[in-house]
């Protein structure tokens, strides 16, 4: 099994032991350089192992990566012959161009955010990267403070500019922006999707929020019991292809209101607020809160559950 | 007048022993927080075990292991010309295992406090685990790190049992102030024996009252 060109090549078997039980993680897929991945699924579906996997925080049962022609992980194709094959190749964390912005952003308790960069800096680097990211992620006012008095969007800018402070070829997003809230998370896409562009990063963002999956990534991979369901770019997987419609869009509902016969739903779409008038029946299956498709037939808008 | 030696030798006997203790005890705390394994049980157990130990019981085994009729004190004797019985480095020796749970214990629920993720974010960041030790992790083991050295020199200068048991009551060598004490009463010198001791308290009396200062403050600040 041999890949060239730039970009990654992931495949990987581990047994995952979870609260429903052991399950088996089989998966493999391959990602073009500059382009940015999501991993949607359900909580226990093996991505955050993923992520691990690919950082060589987790070792897999076998498995092998290849990032740009560099050989990461190769435990040997014998994975039937011998289930503890020994690795043939594993290149410690250290060694693998990577940058990780964990769940909770683990950023380091006694440093300012200028500090928390230039720790990340490799020693013979160009140290006029920390004040570009500083800037670009419009930390300056802050770079003297410790993680403590930042807020969480504050701090989910700082680890992502402290990951990519390093010039990775990989950037790993592990739900970064679970924590927040949505006016924050708007902001903050904008952030990765600037960061990816400027600095030429392969990307992979572990996230279950649709609009954040539509608005950022290239390809999509849904995970389920450690399988990869569905591959493609964002509309193809999650859009059913029985709806041919000139216009349709996702969002997530945040208001319904009566108004007469019937009702006005507000549904955030981007940035955008979008209004669609919708019978009592149609809104029966809808809640706020509720990810959606909105797509134009013929002349009304209809909106449809997501996921 | 009073003699001072002997407080002098149990205050050079304190610092040395705990700066050993803090260049040994860092690493093996690391070490034993690093992964959970179920034989590091064991070794905790055996740091640990001079907290229940009667120190005449360690003092005794030591005395035993030094001994120059003892295959480890022949060994010592032989090749390196080290004697460890009545000497002072013994003491030293004897006084870092006896002081080591005092420092290691701290450093370890210290480490154990602290998120996986911080020693895994800075090997994400092409760290060495030395640099991640050193940058990441003791600086946010500063509370632990004052309480281990503070407890060792504290239990270095009040240890009494061992002391005897390896060191005897040397002038200037191995008679250190709590066996001075001892000596004096022994002599009926109870004014002396009262000199050593109201220093020894008010020593000890100060040096944890540091500690809960330290604590106390610490814990109101944030991070």
């Amino acid at each position: 099994m041999t890949t060239s060109g730039a970009g990654l090549h992931f495949k990987a078997t581990k047994t995952l032991h979870t609260a429903a039980g052991s399950q088996l993680l089989d998966m493999e897929f391959q990602l073009k350089k500059g382009s940015l991945l999501a991993l949607y699924g359900p909580s226990g579906a093996g991505k955050t192992t993923i992520l691990r996997i690919l950082a060589g925080l987790t070792d897999p049962d076998t498995g092998y990566i290849r990032m740009n022609d560099e050989p990461w992980l190769d435990t040997g194709h014998h994975k039937h012959f011998s289930t503890r094959s020994r690795a043939t190749t594993h290149l410690p964390t250290q060694s693998r161009s990577i940058g990780f912005v964990f769940q909770d952003f683990a950023l380091f308790p006694q440093m300012t955010v200028r500090q928390q960069l230039q720790f990340a800096l490799p020693k013979d680097a160009d140290r006029h990267i920390v004040d570009d990211l500083l800037e670009m992620m419009e930390l300056q006012e802050l770079q003297h403070r410790k993680p403590a008095l930042l807020s969480g969007g504050q701090q989910q800018r700082t680890a992502l500019a402290r990951a990519i402070a390093r010039r990775p070829s990989l950037l790993l997003l592990d739900e970064p922006l679970s924590a927040l809230d949505d006016e924050m998370r708007f902001k903050l896409q904008d952030f990765i999707g600037k960061a990816h562009r400027t600095y030429g990063l392969t990307t992979i963002l572990v996230s279950h929020y649709l609009p954040e999956i539509f608005r950022l990534s290239d390809d999509v991979i849904v995970l389920e019991n450690g399988r990869i369901q569905k591959q493609g770019p964002a509309p193809q997987v999650f859009l059913e292809e029985k709806i041919s419609s000139k216009f349709r869009t996702t969002g997530e509902i945040v208001d319904i209101q009566p108004a007469d016969i019937v009702y006005i739903v507000c549904i955030l779409s981007g940035n955008n607020i979008v209004k669609v008038v919708a019978t009592s029946t149609e809104i029966a299956g809808l809640r706020v809160g509720q990810k959606v498709m909105i797509a134009s037939k013929a002349f009304n808008p209809i909106i449809l559950p997501l996921g | 007048m009073i003699d001072w030696q002997p407080l002098w030798l149990s205050l050079r006997l304190a610092t040395l022993t705990t700066a050993i203790l803090l260049l040994l005890g860092i690493p093996l705390a690391w070490w034993l927080a690093e992964r959970r394994r179920q034989w590091k049980a064991l070794a905790e157990a055996v740091i640990s075990l001079p907290m229940v130990l009667p120190p005449s019981v360690l003092g005794f085994y030591l005395l035993l292991a030094f001994s120059p009729s003892s295959a480890l004190g022949r060994l010592l004797d032989h090749w390196l010309n080290i004697r460890l019985v009545f000497t002072f480095p013994g003491l030293v020796i004897a006084s870092v295992i006896y002081s080591l749970p005092f420092m290691v214990n701290p450093l370890l629920a210290g480490f154990r406090s602290l998120p996986a993720d911080l020693s895994e974010a800075s090997r994400t960041l092409g760290k060495s685990d030395w640099t991640t030790l050193i940058h990441v992790l003791l600086p946010c083991l500063r509370a632990p790190l004052v309480s281990g050295a503070v407890l060792s020199f504290a239990h270095t200068i009040g240890e009494f049992g061992v002391v005897m048991m390896i060191g005897g009551s040397i002038p200037g060598v191995t008679r250190v102030a709590s066996v001075a004490i001892y000596d004096e009463v022994q002599s009926t010198h109870y004014p002396e024996a009262n000199h050593y001791a109201l220093v020894l308290l008010a020593l000890s009396f100060s040096i944890l009252l540091l500690v809960y200062l330290i604590n106390y403050r610490h814990n109101k600040s944030p991070l």
